[in-house]
């Protein structure tokens, strides 16, 4: 790789979640019976005619502001014309010469730019089922709606393939308009890849890998194929265009056709849909109505909050968990206690990133915040607080619920002296651990004051005075 | 010419006839008669005689009913009809029977419409004879060695020879007109986005329009008033927003300015340019004022419609494949043979020869060449007319250059049948209304047709135009075959 620079461009197909199809009424829900989700005009029954779901092109609009693109003002829908039985009209239905956003970009974390050619709208297409040494054809996906994002090849590694995408799914997620499941399909990528020499400008020939559909796959295809292509030039032959699909089983790249084999759309306006006008009030109400992207988000957290990096980045993961964070940071004091609530206690009940991206967790984001509230006043300490999120992670109840005005009340200072007392009398063995230089040793006294005062007792208050205690005894 | 709906309307309203005993009429007809003529590729007697039943009851119950309620008409083949085969009359459409109903029908099943059945048309519309039809051509009621026209030709042959009232054919360069005009009938384009094209089955989807053909022009403004709605199943489709255009016909047209476009007299036959000249001449006599002016544009008519409409039928046609529904070749091995197979065999030569030509003006390397020019060329037709009617109110033209074509006529040369389009095409590369009304006979008695064609959403003009010219001419060009129902 050393002498040979990777020249990459993604084309990405988004599914939109719109609750019906592109160009009818039909539902878009995931599964269902075979042919259950469709009506003369998805299954492109003679006669029928398309009609377009404005809900799609807000969306795609939005995902065009949300990477920087311009938004057509006019546009319009073509023919893409080819037979395969999924393609119950023999056309797909898609965007041609006036996609209806271009000329974007999304900015990775090294600073760089990856272009955005062109962002469309198009219908995807169904599915054939083979079963019983039969080919059926499931129509139930076919008409829901895509966008198709283009990227220029400005991808110089597959690193930053790979983080481009991620920032995409994020950005989509937080649009709220699709889910963006790589391995439900409704994500999935066609990685173009060429090499050339290191410091020459000249693009390579390249090659297209189909459909990826999952991040892995396709940093480990990028990798066989760049390994091809450098070794086919460096033995002194050619890299051929053409398309290859990823071999999961086998590790690598394979060819599906040539160029030769490339087919010939035919594309023409589609005749049956209008001209699509998107006006200047239309772009600037969907503009005020975009939410905050992750990326200005992750920042806001970390200069405003002082959240590390790290943890900011687990927040804005997922727009739910963000969005939840949001809520229950609501007028608390120090939002970073929050986050630090979240990673450490509630996301250890859930299990993976699923479960990361449902975030069905017990507690609501208003008993989050009532819980650090009682903090910021004041009415109980840090340990009592983790105590408490503990139970409203088991038992969904309310901080109030779980905490008596008892608790709440702190320890007074006699108080809290003679817990101390009582906790060095019963701890020897710490106590001399202590002096002899393990520091550590004291939790343990420490945390023997704390079971007897119910977490109530302060415990930096409580540290400090069991070492004067401690150092008092040992001076005399 | 009385309205021939409005007369039944009459008749069943006031109990002289009632609605059983009117399509009875027409099915006896059609029992005798259809035979000679081939109009009808499926009649539908029991729908028909269960919608006149239900008539009845409603007559006999007071019930306000709308004009059309009761009248016995039928649908071009390709207009699809829930539960009733639609075949388009293509080997590759038989045994399809639609899931649902054309908007077109749909209204006019809510207006009590009586369907005896669907008749006769070129196959998917390709033709101007009727003679590509699957199920043989329709044959003309004035004289059963000639054709009916195409594509529409069962609907024009089914009311020519009385044996429906009215009837709903399709027009993508001529399809109404021409069997109109062929079989001395008015024949109604509409605007290009006044009816809607749900679940018309598509030739060439930017030039299809479905339209009346009827014996008076009273009847075709009648239907055209019930099916011009605006529906939101077809977003090109925007209805007529004016008032009914059947009010319309009464005014006087003193002073309106007909225009002539020399380029639409090139060529055709002398008979046929007299029968234009008199009817103009009539139109002058009734206060209008002619305009003279050139129309170079249109002489790139004929290409521009062939290619774009190739290429749009081309893409429309790729669906029939075998897999869902209609014919499937029964011998093959894999997919592919099946799909080629299935094509080959199902679709007759002129479909054939319209996909291929298609996608050849949409293929990669003649693309420019072909498609893209003929789509800027529509685009100065569009302009030309746009230009003439900043001159004239309607311009009246000859519908066909000839009368109607013996049988086998347009199976001799393509590029010459293809050429008998001429004056019909222009309208719809433009998407603009045109009507095509008998101004007369040739030596053998067959009906001549002139076509009056308005700005868009003009219907209420040129109708208005063509009521005149009918009422001021009456039996003296339009005349009724010798058979069918007489009423
Ligand atoms: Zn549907």
């Amino acid at each position: 790789m050393s002498n040979y620079e990777l020249v990459c461009g993604l084309e990405t197909h988004i599914e939109l979640s719109t609750k019906t199809k592109i160009f009818c009424s039909c539902t878009t829900e995931f599964g269902g019976d075979p042919n259950t989700h469709c009506c003369p005009v998805c299954i492109g029954l003679p006669g029928t005619l398309p009609k377009l779901n404005k809900k799609v092109v807000e969306y795609a609009v939005m995902a065009g502001l949300a990477t920087n693109c311009e938004i057509s003002p006019v546009s319009k829908m073509d023919r893409k014309n080819y037979v395969y039985p999924d393609l119950p009209k023999a056309y797909q239905i898609s965007q041609y010469d006036m996609p209806l956003c271009k000329n974007g970009y999304v900015e990775l974390s090294n600073g760089r730019k990856v272009r955005i050619l062109r962002i469309h709208i198009e219908e995807d297409a169904g599915k054939l089922v083979h079963q019983r040494g039969s080919t059926y054809v499931d129509y139930n996906r076919g008409g829901v709606p895509l966008i198709e994002i283009v990227t220029e090849p400005d991808i110089r590694s597959i690193d930053e393939a790979r983080e481009y995408l991620e920032r995409l799914q994020l950005v989509m997620r937080f649009l709220g308009i699709s889910d963006c499941k790589m391995q439900e399909g409704s994500m999935r990528c066609d990685v173009n890849v060429s090499v050339r020499p290191q410091g020459t400008e000249a693009f390579g020939t390249r090659t297209e890998i189909k459909n990826m559909n999952s991040f892995t796959h396709m940093a480990k295809a990028m990798e066989y194929e760049v390994n091809r292509q450098i070794d086919l030039l460096q033995s002194g032959e050619k890299v051929v265009q053409e398309t290859r699909r990823y071999n999961e089983e086998d590790d690598c790249t394979e060819s599906m056709r040539g160029k030769e084999d490339a087919h010939d759309y035919r594309y023409f306006r589609e005749p049956d849909l209008v001209t699509i006008q998107v006006s200047e009030e239309t772009v600037a109400q969907l503009r005020e109505k975009l939410p905050e992207l992750p990326h200005q988000r992750l920042e806001r957290y970390r200069a405003e909050f002082g959240i590390p990096e790290a943890d900011a980045q687990q927040l804005i993961k997922y727009r739910r968990i963000a969005d939840y964070f949001e809520a229950a940071i609501d007028g608390v004091q120090n939002p970073k206690v929050v986050a630090n609530c979240m990673i450490g206690q509630i996301f250890s009940r859930l299990d993976g990133d699923s479960a990361k991206e449902s975030f069905q967790v017990n507690v609501t984001p208003e008993n989050l915040n009532a819980l650090v509230k009682l903090l910021d006043e004041g009415k109980i300490k840090m340990n009592l607080l983790k105590a408490t999120l503990e139970k409203m992670l088991d038992t969904g109840k309310a901080p109030g619920e779980l905490i008596s005005e008892a608790d709440m009340g702190g320890v007074d200072a006699d108080a809290l002296k003679s817990v101390c007392e009582q906790a060095i009398a019963s701890n020897p063995n710490a106590v001399s651990d202590y002096l002899s230089g393990k520091e550590k040793a004291l939790k343990a006294i420490l945390g023997s004051v704390m079971k007897a005062t119910r977490g109530r007792a302060d415990a930096m208050e409580a540290e400090k005075l069991l070492i004067q205690l401690i150092q008092g005894a040992n001076a005399k | 010419m009385e309205s021939q709906i409005k007369k039944l309307h009459g008749l069943m309203q006031s109990r002289q006839i009632s609605c059983q005993e009117l399509t009875q009429n027409y099915l006896d007809a059609m029992e005798r008669d259809n035979i000679k003529i081939n109009a009808y590729v499926n009649p539908t007697a029991e729908l028909a005689m269960e919608t006149a039943k239900a008539v009845d009851k409603k007559i006999a119950s007071g019930e306000e009913l709308s004009p059309l309620a009761g009248i016995p008409m039928t649908l071009k083949d390709n207009i699809s009809t829930k539960g009733i085969e639609t075949t388009c009359c293509s080997n590759i459409l038989k045994g399809y029977y639609p899931i649902y109903d054309a908007t077109v029908w749909d209204i006019l099943q809510r207006q009590n419409a009586v369907l005896l059945g669907k008749t006769n048309m070129d196959e998917f519309a390709m033709g101007s004879s009727c003679e590509t039809s699957c199920f043989g051509g329709a044959l003309n009621p004035h004289d059963l060695s000639r054709v009916a026209g195409g594509s529409s030709g069962g609907v024009a042959s089914a009311v020519g020879g009385n044996l429906a009232v009215y009837g709903l054919g399709s027009d993508t360069g001529g399809s109404i007109r021409q069997p109109a005009s062929f079989c001395g009938l008015v024949g109604l384009k509409p605007t290009y986005g006044a009816v809607s094209r749900y679940g018309l089955i598509a030739y060439a989807s930017s030039f299809d329009q479905i339209g009346p053909i009827t014996a008076t022009v009273e009847d075709a403004a009648l239907i055209y008033d019930a099916i011009s709605r605006y529906d939101e199943k077809d977003s090109t489709c925007r209805g007529n927003t004016g008032k009914p255009v059947s009010e319309s016909l009464n005014n006087s047209i003193k002073g309106m300015k007909i225009g002539i476009a020399k380029e639409y007299f090139d060529g055709i036959r002398d008979d046929v340019n007299g029968a234009v000249q008199n009817a103009l001449k009539v139109c002058e006599s009734l206060g209008a004022e002619i305009v003279y002016f050139d129309m170079p544009a249109l002489k790139y008519s004929l290409p521009v419609y062939y290619i774009l409409a190739c290429a749009e039928a081309s893409s429309n046609l790729g669906r029939y494949d075998g897999i869902r529904y209609g014919y499937r070749t029964p011998h093959y091995g894999d997919r592919n043979e099946m799909i080629c197979k299935t094509r080959s065999e199902g679709f007759g030569r002129e479909v054939k020869r319209r996909i291929l030509l298609g996608t050849y003006v949409l293929s990669a390397g003649y693309y420019d060449a072909y498609y893209k020019k003929a789509q800027n060329l529509r685009g100065t037709l569009v302009k030309a007319f746009q230009d003439a009617f900043g001159k004239c109110d309607a311009i009246l033209a000859p519908t066909v250059p000839m009368t109607a074509f013996p049988l086998n006529f347009t199976a001799q040369d393509a590029v010459e049948t293809y050429q008998t389009d001429i004056c019909t095409v222009p309208v719809n590369i433009a998407g603009l209304p045109a009507v095509s009304i008998p101004c007369g006979f040739d030596a053998a008695g067959l009906p001549i047709g002139m076509q009056l064609i308005g700005s868009s959403f003009s219907e209420a003009v040129i109708l208005n135009i063509a009521h005149q010219y009918e009422s001021a001419v009456g039996n003296t060009v339009f005349r009724s075959a010798d058979m069918g129902v007489k009423l």
